[in-house]
Order: C-alpha cells, then structure tokens, then sequence
C-alpha cells in the first residue's frame, strides 16, 4: 500500500510532464481560437480588429475548402483501403511458415523507415517520371504512351505513394496480432472439416478485428496530417488537386500571411481530427482496464 | 503442437513472400544502385543501367560539396537525440509514479496525455511559428529539440508507463522491505529491470524525431533545417540529377533504417500504445 508520502512525492515527479504538456497544449490552442476572430494578416501591419465569425465563413465558403475537404477524404480513405487490405493478405502470407522469414520481413517493413521527404521526391523522380523514371522506361519498351502520373492522376499518385510507406505499418500490426492466435483453436477447426476460408472469417478475421480497428485509428491521425509528400510532389497542385486540409492551412498561414484564415481552418482541422481521435482513445481506455 | 509443413509448400510461401518484401523494398534498392552511377548513366532504361553502365562514388562527394551534408546531418542527430533524452529526463519519473504509486486519476492522465497527441499539428502551425518568431527561436536547433520533445513527449511517458508496469511490485516492496531508500530503490532495482524497455523507447523516439517532417519543414530555414528538409531543397531542379538525389537520399535514410531494423517490436508497442502487443 502507498504511503501518503509516497504519494505527495508521485504527484511531485507527475507534474513536470503535465505542466509541460498543459502549457504545450493550452497556448497554442486558445491562441488558434482566439486568431481565428480577428482579421489579422502579417503583409498588412496595424491593428488586428475583430472580425467575428468572417474568417470561418470565408474559409468555409472557399471552393479550395470543399475541393481539399474532398481531397483529404479520398486520400485518408484511399490509402486506408490499400494499406488495411494489403496488410491483411501480406500478413497472412508472412506468418506462414517459410525459409528466410527474418530477411524477408525486414525488406516488407524498410519503407516505413524513411522520411517522407525522400519517399515523395524519389517516386516522384525515379519511379513516376514520365520521361526518365522506371514506369516511364517500361511504358517505352512496351510500345505505349507513358503515363504523367502528376498530371494525369495527380491525388492517385499521392495516394499510391503514401501506401507505400504505410502498409508496412499496417502488416507489422496485423502479423503481431495473428502471431498470438491460438494455434490449436486453428487445428481444432481443420479437424472439424472447417476450410480455410471458413477458418479465415469465423476465426483469423475476429481475432484481427481489434488490431484493424487500432491501424485504422491511429493511420487515420497520422494520414490527416499527411504534408511532406505534397509538398515535394505537386505542391497541391495541379490547381487544387491534390491541395488537403493541410496542406490549405499551410497555404493561407505561411504563403499568404493570413493568420486569421489560417487559425480558422486550423480550429477546423482540430474538430475533425477530435472525432476520430473520441473513438481511438475509446479503444486504448478499455486496453487500460483489462 | 508444431505443425508439419511440406517442403513444396514452404517453398512456394518463400517464393511468394519473397516477391512481394522484394517489391516493396525495390524503391530502396534502387536508389542505392542509382547513387553509384552518373549522372548521365542514371537516367538510362532500367535494364541498361543494371548491365551496362559502371560504377562510381562521385555522387557522394558532390552532395557534400554541394549542400554540406554533414551539417544537415548533425542538426538531425542533435535534434532527434536532444528530444529524446530531453523527453526521457521528464517521462520516466512521470511514468514511474504512474505505474508503482496509481492514484484514482491516473487513467485519466494517461488518457489525457496521450489525447494532446490528437492535436493536428497544423491546428497549432500559426501560433507556435508566431510564438518562435518573436521569441527569435525559428531556424535554430534548440526550438526544434523543444517541439519535438513536446510531440513525443507523451508516447514516451506511455511507452515506459506499459513496460514499467511489467515489472512485478513485489520486488520493489522486498527490497523497500530490505530497507532500500527512494533513491536507492530506482538506483538499483527499478532501472536495471527497467533498461530494455528504456532502450527501446529511445530508439523508437530517435526514429519518430528523425523522421519528423512537419514542425522540421516549417519551422526552419537554411542554419537549422535537419535531413528532413535538407532532401526537401533536391525537390528542383537538382531533382533532375538523379545519382546526387539518390546518394543525399541514401546518406538520409541509411542510419534510421538500420535502427529501425532492429526496433521492429518496440515499433508496434510504441504506435498503438500498448493496445496491439
């Protein structure tokens, strides 16, 4: 049993990382809300007057907005499919037993290792480019019309690119999970004559459902946020295709100086990322509990 | 019960598997090979740069000569090792107290802590930058070191509160028994029994801060900027010189790589906090 001294002395060593964090997130954060009112850009100096909800309406109204609303959707779900799908099945295949295993999963989990920044500029340049990248060298030997992949399918591109970088996330989690299965749960099942598609969704697929559940929530946070590959890529472009709620935040804060703007769609980004956020911290309390 | 496999089938499940770590790795392998080449051999078809073109280190002198790598790569050791060690030096008595002396609120502080990792970090990108403007901190290592501190800061307190936790009460009560002090208890108990799960929590961190490319993107300019966006600037025109990409690329990734190779485990405890073991 703790003592009070103990206690007193536990809150003692607590406090630093709370404080810490309480200022790193309260400052900030009511500076945001409090920007998002006032017409305030850092071109025009004076007073910053106070502008009610202007910022909001001019942000929401925004053709870019919806465009990058659109955008952000479409990547966070395009890349969630490919990763979440892809993992399973890579998963599957690498918990089978086979010669290697070591050297073959460390190659399937080394995308996830490097930087964003190298990852986009290299697919961008090595792999995509029309000209002088790999698919364009393919597209030539074949005979046909190499594909711009930054003009034609710019957002797919993104997406593709990103993927790349996650599904090792997404197989790492999964392959831990099926590794704690209960092998002999899986033999009882064969030996009742179950098929391995039946055994797949009555017994590998529940089992799983909480490690998908964790790799959909946490890749969702870390995917709404996603700006390096954008920003070495297309720069949003062409137009606003491939502009997300980011990457538009970055733009009006940072290109054009607008503080106000940006601080509105900053208190944007932080409700939607909240709602995914309730449900992700839903899962880990009950961890917590048992 | 071990299962018994045949031969034929572990083959084709090697063949298989194989195939696909291959493709997945291949963008890596590739810029390796490219980094060895020049310029003019870079660009050729696939095939041809595989067999009929040599090889040569020139690219790796040319990035350092061009854009002093190791500077950029200094910055990046001092800012990922500086927050990790910062961060640890605040989690583990945090982390600590937590897992031996739980209060009724102690899930909610975790709870807590981790919910300020939710914040996307562009709901806060006017103010910080504002913030560090006019304290004169942009562009310079030690605001960076502070920054990612405080976004890793909160997976380091669960990452060592999960491994803490591990460790079994009672020996901490026998040696408390035995007559051991506070001090005496972390000293020569708590630490030893709790090094792995420190180690891989830095390592981990290390990763996380080296790989940062939000805060490190923005926040700096030319002084202070780390690998992260030493590579962003090849982004053009030099992103046409494909052998100088590949090598800067390389001499980027090359060292977090192999730590990451090594901290597969810890990687999967750490990104799910302790819900995926």
């Amino acid at each position: 049993m703790a003592t009070k001294a103990s206690r007193s002395a536990a809150r003692l060593m607590i406090s630093p990382a709370v404080v810490l964090l309480l200022g790193w997130m309260l400052v900030p954060l009511s500076l945001t809300v409090y920007f998002s009112f006032l017409r305030y850009n850092l071109i025009t100096p004076g007073t910053n007057p106070f502008v009610g909800w202007e910022n909001y309406y001019w942000f929401l109204t925004d053709p870019s907005f919806k465009a990058a609303m659109a955008n952000t959707l479409l990547l966070v779900g395009g890349v969630l499919l490919i990763t979440v799908g892809g993992g399973i099945l890579f998963a599957l295949l690498l918990d089978q037993p086979m010669w290697g295993q070591g050297i073959i999963r460390i190659m399937a989990i080394a995308p996830f290792f490097v930087m964003p920044t190298v990852s986009g500029l290299v697919w961008k340049n090595m792999f995509m480019n029309p000209v002088n990248g790999i698919f364009g060298h393919i597209a030539q030997g074949l005979g046909v019309q190499p594909l711009d992949f930054f003009s034609q399918i710019p957002l797919l591109s993104i997406i593709l690119i990103v993927s790349w970088q996650w599904l090792p996330f997404a197989t790492l989690i999964l392959l831990t999970a099926l590794q704690s299965l209960d092998q002999e749960q899986l033999e009882a099942a064969e030996m009742d004559g179950a098929g391995s598609l039946s055994r797949f969704f009555y017994i590998m697929l529940p089992h799983l459902a909480r490690a998908i559940t964790v790799v959909i929530l946490i890749q969702t946070i870390f995917l709404l946020s996603i700006f390096a590959e954008i920003l070495v890529t297309t720069n949003g472009g062409p137009g606003v295709s491939t502009t997300n709620l980011t990457y538009l935040i970055y733009v009006s804060s940072l290109l054009q100086f607008d503080v106000g703007m940006g601080s509105a769609g900053g208190v944007i980004a932080i409700i939607l990322a909240n709602i995914v956020a309730i449900f992700l911290m839903r899962m880990i309390g009950k961890n917590l509990d048992a | 019960m071990a299962r018994t496999v045949t031969t034929s089938r572990r083959t084709v499940n090697t063949v298989f598997a194989g195939a696909l770590s291959l493709l997945m790795f291949f963008p890596v392998l590739w810029i390796v090979i490219l980094s060895f080449k020049t310029e003019g051999d870079a660009i050729k078809a696939p095939f041809e740069i595989l067999f009929n073109t040599g090889w040569t280190t020139e690219s790796y002198g040319a990035v350092q000569a061009r854009s002093n790598y190791f500077k950029h790569f200094s910055n990046s050791l001092i800012i990922s090792l500086g927050s990790t060690f910062l961060g640890l030096l605040i989690a583990i008595p945090a982390a600590w107290s937590m897992a031996f002396v739980p209060a009724k609120r102690t899930k909610d502080v975790l709870m807590w802590m981790l919910s300020t990792k939710m914040l996307p970090p562009v709901g806060v990108l006017v103010p910080i930058y504002l913030i560090f403007r006019d304290l004169g901190i942009l562009d310079t290592r030690s605001g960076l070191v502070f920054v990612l501190m405080m976004i890793n800061l909160p997976i380091i307190v669960w990452m060592l509160y999960t491994y803490f936790r591990e460790i079994p009460g009672e020996i901490l009560e026998a040696a408390r028994m035995d007559g051991a002090s506070l001090r005496e208890e972390v000293i020569h108990v708590l630490i030893p029994m709790a090094i792995p799960g420190m180690a891989s929590t830095v390592l981990l961190n290390i990763i996380l801060a080296w790989n940062e490319a939000f805060w490190t993107l923005n926040l700096t300019a030319a002084k202070a900027a780390p690998l992260t966006a030493f590579i962003a600037s090849y982004s053009s025109p030099e992103g046409l010189f494909y052998a100088k990409l590949s090598a800067a690329s390389i001499m980027a990734i090359a060292p977090i790589l192999i730590m990451g190779w090594f901290s597969q485990k810890q990687l999967v405890r750490g990104l799910t906090f302790g819900a995926v073991k």
